[in-house]
């Protein structure tokens, strides 16, 4: 078994790389928020209220 | 085994991205996006009834991620023509930083979230009204009239006049006289402002072989037909007082800005053709920017005030 050829990234790409994650995470994160937010606003109490 | 491998690495070389978040927020274009908030905003908050604060918010958000989206799929397309202005060599396509199977991609997904969220959320008129507009824009003005006709930023610029006829129906669930009037506001606007910009810009577009109408029918013909938009949107800009949706002070000031407009388009109309400074024109541009922001702001505060008064118009 040889060694698995990889890719070496630069210092530039790895830094790129990292703040895409970061925004991709925290675009994630405000999606996840929007959505509780939303439903609580458009049904209120009501989305508790469902069938045992 | 050992040659398939081998070819599929020579043909497709990798690339690893340096694209930063800040490249992709670009692709967004944000100036235009401001635009296209305020106005909606405006729609939104002028309609009658009230709505859910957060769902409003949640509406022009999803608003303003479906006009980045539709500026993503325009760098996408226009990628070839961005190269050669000087205006917009350094985006993030044709700088290279972003490919413009990214730039399509992210287009797209973009699209269909903001389409989708607005109208699970709020309603489906207003998410197919913002279907429409990134339809329009990506497909109907970035792809089809753009490189063919003078007329590109006439009936193109239809796709930057819904953005306040989406807020509208975000907040009603339905399409007024009012908002349609706020629609020609901008429709009629966007002809004097962007060829008041392609008569100091002509030679770029010339070079990106975009037929605006100063290098198709000359200078002089667009300051006539610069003219002709202005008389008509002085009086469709007072429409909404003279129709009673608004008070006395919306008429005031949206009579001043027609004036206004009328005024600096007048300048341009009596310029020469030998007017290499072209202060006229770059005067109009400027001015136009505060005749839409003016004129929105105005009629906003002026609705504002109504709703809060409890009197209606």
């Amino acid at each position: 078994m040889g060694k698995l050829e990889t890719v070496d990234l630069t210092k530039r790409q790895k830094k790129a790389r990292r703040l895409r994650s970061i925004a991709i995470g925290l675009a994630l994160v405000a999606l996840v928020i929007i959505f509780y937010v939303a439903t609580l606003a458009k049904f209120g109490p009501a989305v508790l209220n469902r069938p045992m | 085994m050992a040659l398939i491998d081998d070819r599929c690495i020579d043909e497709a070389p990798l690339r690893m991205s340096e694209a930063t978040p800040g490249d992709y927020i670009a692709l967004l274009k944000p100036r235009v996006m401001s635009l296209v908030v305020f106005t909606a905003v405006v729609g939104l908050v002028a309609a009658p009834g009230t709505m859910n604060p957060l769902l409003a918010t949640i509406a022009i958000l999803a608003i303003a991620i479906g006009a980045g989206a539709s500026g993503a799929l325009n760098m996408w397309y226009d990628a070839d023509i961005d190269k050669v202005m000087s205006r917009t060599v350094n985006r993030p396509v044709p700088a290279g930083r972003v490919t413009a199977g990214e730039a399509l991609g992210f287009g797209l997904v973009l699209s269909v979230l903001s389409v989708m969220t607005l109208g699970v959320l709020v309603n489906w008129l207003s998410a197919s009204l913002l279907a429409f507009t990134i339809f329009f824009y990506a497909v109907v003005y970035t792809m089809w009239l753009k490189r063919w006709t003078p007329q590109n930023i006439v009936i193109g610029g239809a796709a930057g006049s819904f953005p306040p006829m989406i807020g509208w129906a975000a907040a009603t669930g339905n399409i007024s006289l009012e908002s349609v009037i706020l629609f020609l506001i901008i429709f009629l606007w966007t002809p004097p402002h962007f060829w008041a910009l392609a008569l100091f810009k002509s030679g770029d577009y010339e070079r990106a072989g975009v037929p605006m109408m100063p290098n198709v029918a000359g200078p002089a013909s667009t300051r006539r037909q610069i003219f002709a938009y202005a008389l008509l949107l002085a009086p469709v800009g007072v429409a909404p007082w003279l129709l009673g949706y608004t008070t006395l002070f919306y008429g005031v000031v949206s009579l001043v800005l027609g004036a206004g407009f009328v005024w600096y388009s007048w300048k341009v109309l009596g310029m020469s053709d030998d007017d290499k400074a072209m202060v006229p024109a770059k005067k109009l541009f400027g001015f136009s920017l505060v005749y839409l922001f003016v004129i929105f702001a105005a009629y906003m505060g002026d609705r504002l005030v109504a709703h809060l008064a409890g009197t209606g118009a």
